[in-house]
């Protein structure tokens, strides 16, 4: 079923990522002027909205992390609210046996989740297509349930921090500072990945991406590389749930909900998927309309939902670039 | 002992006998249009809310269930022709994607009909007391939803194995492209497929509403289920999607019933309190991880 | 006889019942063009899937350099020296073709060291460009590294595939069908570059243009539904009377 050659847009840039730098200067442009929000929100006495925009930034993190396995690793992982809520809840459960340092609690969220993630990737790889997505799916659902059933931990109703992290010096319950920081998280996870994707192990993940038989044929362990990749994009969703439920000072078991693997999926679906900012992109898109619909109407997930399918019938150019090759793959693999 | 056990036993057959009939709509839409579809447990839902609603206003509880099968389907059939068809050819991404914003519509338009609050659907009055049967009771109504569960799961391996229909699904399910050089006119069959599935998911809504809470977002996790156990039985193999069903239903009630009791046998009692629930929530997860392990396609694989 | 690189030794591998290799023995000498022909469905690139180790053979073994490599996988054994083309183009097609063989050339653990490294961009690797410059150039592809391999004419994608093979530095290279689709001036093209490989290179080859191997090959096995018929130098493979009844009399008649 696949498309016939013609059918195929040309794509003389190639499939390859290349950060030009007409786009590097623009993301520098939005990062100041992000930096320089809180400044712009207290003046205009909104500041109510620093911590808003502190939470997009922390799922914009989250996709940006899955959007690395999914985009890059070109591996359609459905459980990624495992990694995000695992971090969540290391940083709640150490705060609640009385640590309080994020120099502590969240090096150790990137660490649980990372661990997590390489014992799900060690089993799930093995498997591909929808396999791959439904054991992913599979596994955040038992970690889901082995949540909600621990009531030590809280069960049901999540587990409250009784206040943020102490971060040496800088007090994060205010919310300015907090932003900031997310910010910062969100601007170093971004470089990071875009060191990574022009280095020679990001060449090698979008190779595999495109054509993982002919991989393995010029002598690439490509297991290992895919493992790489979905660990190091779980980490990142460490942290992302780390900031999380210093943000909202709970780890509640709906960080762990499989829709919640799938609000990060059609974030980065939205966003561009195999872009860098594709993650960004679809948080903040996916956030703000959720916002300005339920200003409107206590019915907003209709509205959000039929905007969806019109993205998926009537705007595919944004998403359809990258997953084109993704698809085309799982055909030729039948 | 025996009671409970027996009782389990029962709870755990009727359940994997209705994840049975959600399970094989989806494996088959799974398995011949490799298409992912999220929104098969919405279909659950409405099901429910359908049958409910009906038999309310008609006094009726098998009107109710009538008019959800055959409205559910009518409702599939139009999901199917308006926006699942455009999806067949694209990537399980956007598949994903659609999928998940029909749930959105689904779940907040029963919303916008039925209101936030769960909508209660009762069993039949002559069904709704305990069964015995020589010192054993067991309730009736859960008697009726094994025998329905039989009846349906015999009904639809004649339908697929005897019937002319049977062998075009099942041609569509091995081999898509082998179906259409066959001269199979897949469009309308996809369709057809789908309705019935839709109907199958409205029974179980149905049928299982009295026993559940009828509200929306049910469709949420039991579809969750429906996928392991495709995946345990094999996409796109009925006899998979039969044989899943039971594995998970049986484990998942037993291990909920059983395992606390089992594990305070040998652990301390807070610990045991506390493990019991917790791995009794996972075990099928566990099942369906093990069985993949083994046989990364399932029990049954459809395709050679 | 010189040392054999490749020595196979009794491979049989089956489908559901069918078997597609019984009880193949054969050597590849280092530095010979060894040239494997058979009517279709003979198992040559069943074969090819086991040297290659994109399969795993149900009995027999395997030997490269003397060592056993039945067990390793598809990537130990290009590393240890074995490249393959494959008989449909299987290249990266929405990638540059000079990005394409970059690929293969970064994959050379032994020149290049590993491929996890996180930091420095690629781009900025020149020498690894530079190679594959000049592999594109040997294969012909120059003035064509920047066009998408997906945009390149079918000859021109069988080079690139023979230049991805190249790239990785192997010892043994296993080409299936490298001519296949090819136009008169592009084979002949190919027949010289493989000519010019000449001995730092063993090559196994599969092919059905019998001009081409008749005029490569050192030596030529012939397999026919499974079935090692024999091996031999090209005249003893024309004279075998075998052969030409099982095989060489069907070419004639069906160019």
């Amino acid at each position: 079923m696949a498309l016939p050659e013609s059918a195929r847009p040309p794509q003389q840039s190639g499939a390859l990522y290349r950060q030009t730098a007409m786009r590097r200067y623009l993301a520098l442009a939005v990062l100041s002027a992000l930096a320089a929000l809180p400044l712009v929100l207290e003046a205009l006495d909104q500041s109510f909205y620093i911590s808003f925009v502190a939470r997009v930034l922390i799922f914009a993190l989250a996709a940006t992390s899955l959007n690395f396995i999914v985009g890059f690793g070109g591996m359609v992982a459905f459980g990624h609210a495992a990694f995000f809520g695992a971090g969540a809840y290391t940083v709640a459960i150490l705060m609640e046996a009385g640590v309080v340092s994020a120099f502590i609690s969240w090096p150790l969220a990137v660490g649980v989740a990372a661990l997590l993630s390489l014992g799900i990737g060690l089993a799930s790889l093995r498997t591909r297509g929808v396999y791959f997505i439904m054991i992913t799916l599979a596994f955040a659902q038992m970690i889901f349930y082995l949540f909600v059933s621990l009531k030590h931990w809280g069960g049901d109703d999540g587990l409250s921090l009784l206040s943020r992290s102490a971060f040496g010096g800088l007090d994060l319950k205010d919310d300015a500072v907090f932003y900031w920081l997310v910010l910062a998280c969100l601007a170093a996870a971004l470089f990071l990945l875009d060191r990574l994707a022009h280095a020679r192990f990001g060449r090698v993940l979008q190779a595999i991406r495109e054509n993982e038989s002919r991989m393995e044929g010029l002598g690439y362990p490509v297991m290992r590389y895919k493992l790489l990749c979905f660990v190091i994009g779980a980490a990142l969703a460490g942290l992302a749930g780390a900031l999380l439920a210093n943000h909202s000072q709970l780890a509640s078991p709906n960080l762990l909900h499989w829709t919640q693997s799938g609000t990060l999926l059609v974030m980065v679906i939205v966003g561009g998927v195999g872009s860098l900012y594709g993650g960004v992109v679809g948080a903040v898109v996916l956030l703000l309309l959720e916002e300005l619909l339920s200003g409107f109407t206590n019915h907003w997930h209709l509205v959000l939902g039929l905007i969806l399918l019109v993205v998926v019938f009537r705007a595919p150019k944004g998403i359809a670039a990258y997953t084109h090759a993704l698809f085309r793959r799982g055909q030729e693999r039948e | 002992m025996t009671q409970l056990f027996l009782e389990q036993a029962l709870n755990g057959l009727q359940f994997g006998l209705m994840l049975f009939l959600l399970a094989a709509g989806l494996t088959l839409v799974f398995g011949i249009m490799d298409m992912i579809n999220l929104a098969h447990g919405s279909l659950y839902m409405v099901g429910a809310y359908l049958a409910a609603t009906v038999a309310a206003v008609s006094g009726s509880f098998i009107v109710g269930v009538l008019a959800a099968v055959i409205g559910t389907a009518i409702i599939g059939a139009l999901l199917e022709v308006t926006v699942l068809r455009r999806l067949y050819v694209r990537d399980h991404l956007s598949q994903v994607l659609a999928t998940f914003a029909l749930i959105m519509i689904a779940n907040e338009s029963v919303r916008l009909i039925w209101g936030d609050q769960a909508v209660m659907l009762n069993p039949p009055d002559a069904l709704s007391g305990p069964l015995e049967i020589a010192g054993f009771s067991y309730p009736a109504f859960r008697l009726l939803i094994i025998g329905v569960g039989v009846a349906v799961a015999l009904l639809l391996y004649l339908v697929v194995t005897r019937t002319k229909v049977g062998m075009w699904v099942r041609a569509g399910a091995s081999n898509r492209e082998m179906a259409e050089a066959m001269g199979i006119n897949v469009k309308q069959l996809f369709t057809l497929v789908f309705a019935a599935g839709a109907g199958l998911c409205a029974l179980a809504g149905a049928m299982l509403g009295p026993l559940l809470a009828v509200q929306v977002g049910m469709g949420e996790s039991i579809l969750i289920l429906a996928f392991v156990v495709i995946v345990i039985g094999g996409i796109g193999s009925i006899r998979g999607a039969l044989v899943g069903s039971l594995l998970v239903g049986i484990v998942d009630t037993m291990g909920r019933a059983l395992l606390p009791w089992v594990l305070r046998e040998f652990l301390p009692g807070p610990v045991a309190a506390n493990l019991g629930p917790a791995l009794a929530a996972i075990s099928i997860y566990l099942l369906m991880a093990a069985i993949l392990f083994w046989r990364p396609a399932g029990l049954f694989p459809a395709r050679g | 006889m010189s040392e054999a690189l490749l020595q196979i030794a009794g491979v049989s591998r089956s489908f559901g019942g069918v078997h597609a290799l019984s009880d193949v023995s054969l050597d590849v000498v280092a530095g010979e063009v060894h040239a494997l022909i058979g009517p279709n469905g003979a198992g040559k690139t069943t074969l090819i899937h086991q040297i290659s180790g994109m399969q795993r053979p149900d009995a027999g073994k395997i030997l490269f350099a003397g060592k056993d490599i039945t067990r390793l996988s598809m990537h130990e054994r290009v590393a240890a020296g074995i490249a393959r083309s494959w008989q449909i183009t299987n290249v990266f097609l929405r990638l540059s073709a000079l990005d394409n063989v970059c690929l293969a050339v970064q994959g050379r653990q032994r020149d290049w060291g590993s491929s996890f490294r996180f930091w420095r961009p690629v781009d900025a690797e020149r020498r690894i460009a530079e190679e594959a410059h000049s592999w594109l150039a040997e294969v012909g592809l120059a003035g064509r590294e920047q066009v998408l391999a997906g945009s390149l004419a079918h000859g021109e994608q069988r080079q690139l595939e023979l230049a991805l093979a190249l790239a990785t530095g192997p010892s043994l290279l296993l080409l299936d069908e490298p001519m296949a689709g090819m136009g008169p001036e592009e084979s002949t093209q190919v027949v010289e570059l493989i000519e010019h490989l000449g001995r730092s290179v063993s090559i196994l080859l599969v092919e059905h243009d019998m001009d081409a191997v008749f005029r490569l090959a050192d030596r030529i096995s012939v397999l026919v539904g499974g079935r090692l018929l024999c091996t031999g130098t090209p005249d003893e493979v024309r004279a075998n009377p075998e052969v030409r009844s099982a095989y060489l009399g069907e070419v004639t008649n069906t160019p």
